[in-house]
């Protein structure tokens, strides 16, 4: 069944990801002021709201393995996170080439530039916590403690380094104050947030197959011990 | 009250026998005096670029060596299966957790007494104007230091890793509150008042010691006992 799940995410999304590069390779326009680098706003801002969104769901799975000591909980954080970790990268490096053509820099101590980076690394430091620990409950205990830590942190990291200081564009999308993109480009752009939710969704259904054949794998060892 | 004197139970034996060898204190004190000294050669120590950065330089030297004092004082309790004791004892975890931060607080704050006139001979910076903003700062960013230490020390006791993981873990989560400590402590340095455009910074201490003193007291017991 999961095995299925995988191929029709995977397939939704290929199709997606095609028609949306035809799209915005082949139909739209250059963009006025900034060119032909506009284009990277189709990969950077859903790789960003795809690995936040992973990042939650990690909390919320984190918390219900410490109400439920279901195991399945602490696989689902550790793929989230995981896949988060990636697409967090995805958006600081696309940023960054951003950057380069814009603003002449790679990297600037923005506010929200500032913030992806801690989360990058306190996610970094939670996948490196998970490799230091061997014994699957006390690693899922300790990880789900320190996945809701830096959950928490985020949020506070993401509000006060505002107050520090910002160069990065403000929100482009209507949701926030009704309308900054051309309406002809920002469709691509929901529907291109949906493609990379769904190749999120089927890597962590993967990995989550990976993490039950390992418990398998844990268990059948566990049992030859014993004989 | 006998739940608060618990707490004073523990916070008393870390300081007693802190008190007795003097192992981190000392360790955490002359490790403050190197990290002082090299800022030396980081940058040319005039009066003005010093006065610009010296919060940033003094917090840094804060957590670099406050992290000496806080990562061992879960560590320390292995010897003689101590922790076990501790766990086992009619103790709670959550007061064990407080116990120790108390105690950890207490040595950072000496720790931070004695740096901070030091960095004001080495440096040229009269930082006496504002001493009472600066303590209530200090206590603040010190609380959140010790918070976050003192449940990273309990999150990874029993981990092979313990040296190498904390301070990838530790020094990312005081982010907020490094830059609120940093911010406010430059401002009273030059001898200004706090003034309106910095109460964020002061509220953002606040709320950063508030929710992280009740995430800690209340995941402590899971990341202890299981």
């Amino acid at each position: 069944m999961r095995e299925k799940l995988i191929y029709l995410f995977s397939a939704i999304a290929a199709v997606l990801l095609a028609w949306d590069l035809y799209r915005v390779f082949m139909v739209l326009p250059d963009e006025a002021n900034q060119g032909a680098i506009y284009r990277i706003i189709y990969f950077h801002v859903p790789a960003a709201m795809t690995s936040l969104l992973g990042f939650f769901v990690a909390m919320v799975c984190s918390a219900l393995y410490l109400i439920t000591r279901n195991l399945r909980f602490d696989s689902v954080a550790a793929a989230v996170t995981e896949v988060g970790v990636v697409f967090a990268a995805v958006n600081l490096v696309t940023g960054s080439i951003w950057g380069r053509i814009i603003w002449g820099i790679w990297w600037t101590w923005d506010a929200r530039l500032t913030s992806m980076l801690v989360c990058w690394l306190l996610y970094a430091g939670y996948l490196m916590l998970r490799r230091a620990i061997d014994e699957p409950t006390q690693r899922a205990r300790l990880s789900a403690v320190l996945s809701i830590f830096a959950f928490v942190d985020v949020i506070i990291v993401w509000k006060s380094i505002e107050w520090w200081r910002t160069q990065h564009p403000g929100p482009v999308l209507s949701i926030r104050n009704g309308g900054g993109m051309a309406p002809g480009m920002e469709s691509p752009l929901w529907w291109n947030v949906l493609a990379m939710a769904l190749v999120a969704t089927s890597l962590v259904l993967l990995r989550m197959r990976q993490e039950g054949i390992r418990r398998e794998i844990d268990a059948l060892r566990r049992y030859a011990h014993a004989l | 009250m006998l739940y608060l004197r618990q707490i004073l139970a523990i916070a008393g034996k870390d300081l007693r026998s802190e008190l007795r060898s003097k192992e981190t204190v000392n360790a955490s004190l002359s490790f403050a005096l190197v990290i002082l000294l090299l800022f030396s050669f980081a940058f040319d120590p005039s009066a003005e670029t010093v006065r610009e950065i010296s919060g940033g330089l003094l917090w840094l030297v804060f957590a670099f060596a406050g992290a000496l004092v806080l990562n061992r004082s879960f560590a320390r309790e292995q010897p003689n299966d101590c922790l076990d004791a501790l766990i086992a004892s009619p103790t709670s975890g959550a007061q064990l957790f407080l116990g120790k931060c108390l105690a950890n607080f207490v040595l950072l704050m000496a720790v931070e007494m004695i740096c901070v006139p030091v960095f004001g001979i080495f440096y040229n910076v009269a930082w006496t104007r504002r001493i009472g903003w600066l303590t209530v700062v200090f206590a603040l960013g010190t609380w959140a230091l010790t918070i976050i230490g003192t449940m990273f020390s309990a999150l990874t006791v029993n981990l092979r890793l313990r040296e190498l993981m904390l301070p990838i873990l530790v020094y990312p989560m005081m982010i907020p509150a490094l830059m609120g400590a940093i911010q406010l402590t430059t401002v009273l340095m030059t001898g200004a008042p706090p003034g309106p455009e910095n109460q964020v910074w002061l509220r953002l201490l606040v709320g950063f010691d508030i929710i992280f003193t009740i995430l800690g007291v209340g995941l402590v017991e899971i990341v202890l006992v299981g």
